[in-house]
C-alpha cells in the first residue's frame, strides 16, 4: 500500500477547479515531484494535505488514515512536515528556536511543569537540543544557530525551513519548491541533501519544483499538472518528453518544432 | 567582550547564560531587597506602584508581545482578580490563599472569554477587548453584592504569616509584596519562555500557518496565552485594587487598559525587561510632570499628562519600536562590538512575502 493517496480530489474556489480530480499515490521511499506552470495548482496540492483547504470531493489517505478527518494542527502529529513556497519561518526567534519548534509533537511535559521548569522538563529539553543539533550538524547551520531570522540571507532561511521540518522526524517531507531563488551552488547542495534524506533517514519526498535538472537528478517520479488536472506521470525522462506537458510550458507550435528537431512527423 | 562558548545543552537552558549575567541579576536583586534602607517611604511607595504596574505589565506582554494577540481588555481582568480577591479573603480566605486564587479565577474566566474572542484578529480582536473593558465598568455597577456598585470597596486588612501588610505603618511590607508577586510572575514568565510552550506563543505571533504544520494547535495556544495574562493581569490588578485603599467601578476604566499597553510598547514588545521599564516609565511620568510643572510655577495643565503619554507613545511608535528595551539592546551591542559596530546593524529588513490569504 502507498504512503500517501489522493484519490479523485477537487477543490474550487467559488467558480475556479484549482485542483481537478486529481489522483496519485507516493510510495514509501520514493522522491515524487510535482511539476507544472504557475497556477497549475501544485502548492494547492500541498495545501490539500496539510489540510490548510478542504477539497470538495476525493479523499486523501496517509498510512491508512484519512487525512480529512483531521485537523491542520494534527497532521504534523501523523508525521508530515512541510515547507512553504514563500518561507514561513518564525521571523523574531532564533534558528535555534525555530527548530525547537519543529519538536513541538514529541513533547509531553504538562503546563505546570513548565511553568515551574519541574520534572520531565529539563530532560525533555535536552533531548529536543540533541534531536536538532542533529540537524543543525545534517544542514551545516552551526555559524546561525544563534541568529535571529530577521537578518538571515534567502538561502539560509530556505535551508532552515527545511531544518524545522526535518526536526519533526518526518516520515514523509512536503517540500514546496526547495531550489527557488537559490544560486546555483546551493542548488547542488540542495540535491544532495534531497538524496542523503532519502537514503540515510529513510524519508519519503514529495515536492513541488520547476527546475528540471533537480527534478530529473533527485525524482523517481514526476506528475505533470496544468489547470490542475493530471497532464502526465511517470520517470522524469518520461514526463520531459511527453508532448502535452511540453504544449503545457511552451505552447502548440513548439511541439512541432521539438518533433522536427528529433526528425519527426506530427 | 564576552564570547558565550556553550559546551552543553544546559547552557542553553538555565535561567542564566554565564556567571557575569548570574551576578548581575543576583545585585539587582540585593539592591531591590535592600531599597527600604535606601530610600524613604514616599519612593519606595512609587517603587510598589512600579512594581505592581509591572505585574499587570508582564501579563499583557505574555499575550501582545510574546503571542502577538492584541488586548485592550487587561483593565477588566484586573478588576476582575481585585475583586475576586476580596469576595475571596471575605469567604473567609487567608490573604495569600484569595490573592493566588483570584489569579487563578481570572485566568479560567480569561481562558473562556479569549475562546470566542480569539477567532478574531488585529484591530477587530482590539475592539472587542475594549468593548470588555468598558462593560466591566456597567458589570461592577450592576453585580453591586459581590462588588459593593458604585460605593466600591474598602481594602481589607492583610495579613501575611502574622504580619500586617499596611500601607501607611509599614511601607516595606507592600514593597515586599509587590516585589514578591513580581518574582513570581517574572519566574513563571522565564520559565515558559524556555518551554515548548512559549516557543508555539512565538510561532503563533511570527506565522499561524507554518505553526499549525509544524502541529502547533493555534486556538489552543491562544487560549492558553489569554488565560495566562489575565491570570498575571489579576493579580497585579489585585495588588492594585489593594494599594489604592478603596476601589470602585471606576478605578479599573479603560483609559488603565490603554496605559498598559502604552507601558509595554514604550518598554519594548516582547521583552520582560520591557515589561519594567515600562512600568516604570508609567509610574514616574505623572510625578516627574508635577515637579517640573512645580518647578515651572505654574498651577497643574488639565490633560498634560495624557497628551505627554501619547506624544511619547507616537514617538516610540516612530522613532524605536523595539522600546526601551530594544534601544538599550543596540546600545550594549555597540559597546561590545566597538568600533566594529556597523551603522545599519539593526535596519529593519523588509521581510519576505507572507502567504497572508492562509493565514
Amino acid at each position: 500500500m502507498s504512503l500517501l493517496s489522493l484519490d479523485g480530489v477537487t477543490l474550487k474556489f467559488g467558480g475556479v477547479t484549482a485542483v481537478n480530480n486529481l489522483s496519485l499515490s507516493v510510495e514509501e521511499g520514493q522522491v515524487f515531484a510535482l511539476v507544472g506552470p504557475n497556477g497549475a495548482g501544485k502548492s494547492t496540492v500541498f495545501n490539500m494535505i496539510s489540510r490548510f483547504y478542504r477539497p470538495v470531493t476525493g479523499s486523501i489517505t496517509f498510512d491508512g488514515r484519512n487525512l480529512l478527518n483531521h485537523k491542520a494542527h494534527e497532521i504534523a502529529n501523523f508525521g508530515i512536515a512541510r515547507t512553504f513556497q514563500n518561507i514561513e519561518l518564525f521571523e523574531m526567534a532564533t534558528v535555534l528556536q525555530n527548530l525547537l519548534v519543529g519538536r513541538h509533537r514529541h513533547r509531553r511535559s504538562s503546563l505546570p511543569e513548565q511553568m515551574f521548569f519541574a520534572g520531565r522538563i529539563r530532560q525533555e529539553e535536552r533531548e529536543h537540543r540533541h534531536a536538532v543539533e542533529e540537524v543543525i550538524d545534517f544542514l551545516d547551520l552551526q555559524p546561525y544557530r544563534d541568529t535571529r531570522i530577521a537578518g538571515l540571507p534567502y538561502g539560509v532561511r530556505k535551508v532552515v525551513e527545511l531544518a524545522r521540518a526535518l526536526s519533526t522526524k518526518p516520515r514523509l517531507l512536503l517540500l514546496d519548491e526547495p531550489a527557488s531563488g537559490l544560486s546555483v551552488e546551493e542548488t547542488q547542495d540542495m540535491r544532495w541533501w534531497i538524496d542523503d534524506i532519502r537514503r540515510q533517514m529513510g524519508i519519503t519526498v514529495l515536492m513541488v519544483e520547476h527546475d528540471m535538472g533537480l527534478v530529473s537528478k533527485v525524482c523517481d517520479r514526476v506528475l505533470a499538472l496544468a489547470d490542475g488536472a493530471k497532464l502526465a506521470e511517470g520517470t522524469p525522462a518520461e514526463v520531459q518528453s511527453h508532448p502535452a506537458v511540453i504544449e503545457a510550458y511552451l505552447g502548440t507550435s513548439a511541439i512541432s518544432k521539438t518533433a522536427n528537431a528529433r526528425g519527426e512527423r506530427v | 567582550m564576552r564570547f558565550h562558548f556553550k559546551t552543553s545543552y544546559d547552557h542553553d537552558i538555565r535561567l542564566f547564560p554565564d556567571w557575569w549575567n548570574f551576578s548581575l541579576y543576583a545585585a539587582l536583586l540585593l539592591v531591590l531587597l535592600g531599597l527600604p534602607w535606601l530610600i524613604d517611604s514616599f519612593y519606595l511607595g512609587e517603587m510598589t506602584n512600579v512594581l505592581i504596574w509591572s505585574v499587570a505589565g508582564l501579563g499583557l506582554m505574555l499575550l501582545t508581545g510574546q503571542t502577538g494577540q492584541v488586548s485592550l481588555g487587561h483593565s477588566a481582568f484586573m478588576a476582575l482578580g481585585a475583586y475576586s480577591c476580596v469576595n475571596f479573603m471575605e469567604l473567609g480566605l487567608p490573604f495569600l490563599a484569595a490573592f493566588l486564587l483570584a489569579g487563578v479565577f481570572t485566568g479560567i474566566i480569561g481562558g473562556i472569554i479569549a475562546v470566542p474572542a480569539l477567532r478574531l484578529h488585529g484591530v477587530y480582536l482590539a475592539i472587542f477587548t475594549l468593548a470588555l473593558s468598558i462593560l466591566m465598568d456597567d458589570l461592577i455597577v450592576i453585580l453591586s453584592p459581590w462588588t459593593g456598585g458604585v460605593n466600591g470597596y474598602f481594602a481589607p486588612e492583610i495579613w501575611i504569616f502574622g504580619i500586617e501588610i499596611n500601607r501607611w505603618s509599614a511601607p516595606e511590607t507592600w514593597y515586599y509584596l509587590a516585589l514578591g508577586t513580581a518574582l513570581m510572575v517574572t519566574f513563571f514568565y522565564r520559565n515558559l519562555l524556555r518551554s515548548p510552550l512559549g516557543r508555539s506563543f512565538a510561532a503563533v505571533r511570527d506565522s499561524e500557518i507554518s505553526a499549525q504544520a509544524m502541529g502547533v494547535d493555534v486556538a489552543r495556544t491562544k487560549t492558553l496565552a489569554f488565560g495566562l495574562s489575565c491570570a498575571f493581569a489579576g493579580l497585579g490588578g489585585a495588588l492594585m485594587g489593594l494599594f489604592a485603599g478603596a476601589f470602585n467601578n471606576e478605578t479599573f476604566n479603560f483609559l488603565i487598559s490603554i496605559q498598559l499597553l502604552m507601558a509595554i510598547i514604550i518598554g519594548g514588545l516582547g521583552f520582560i525587561h520591557g515589561a519594567f521599564l515600562g512600568a516604570i516609565v508609567i509610574a514616574f511620568l505623572p510625578q516627574f510632570l508635577s515637579i517640573v510643572t512645580d518647578q515651572l510655577g505654574s498651577t497643574s495643565i488639565p490633560g498634560l499628562e495624557t497628551g505627554v503619554f501619547g506624544m511619547i507613545l507616537i514617538a516610540f511608535i516612530l522613532f524605536e519600536p523595539m522600546g526601551l528595551y530594544g534601544r538599550w539592546l543596540k546600545i550594549r551591542t555597540w559597546l561590545q562590538l566597538f568600533p566594529f559596530a556597523r551603522r545599519d546593524m539593526f535596519r529593519r529588513q523588509k521581510s519576505y512575502l507572507k502567504t497572508e490569504r492562509l493565514r
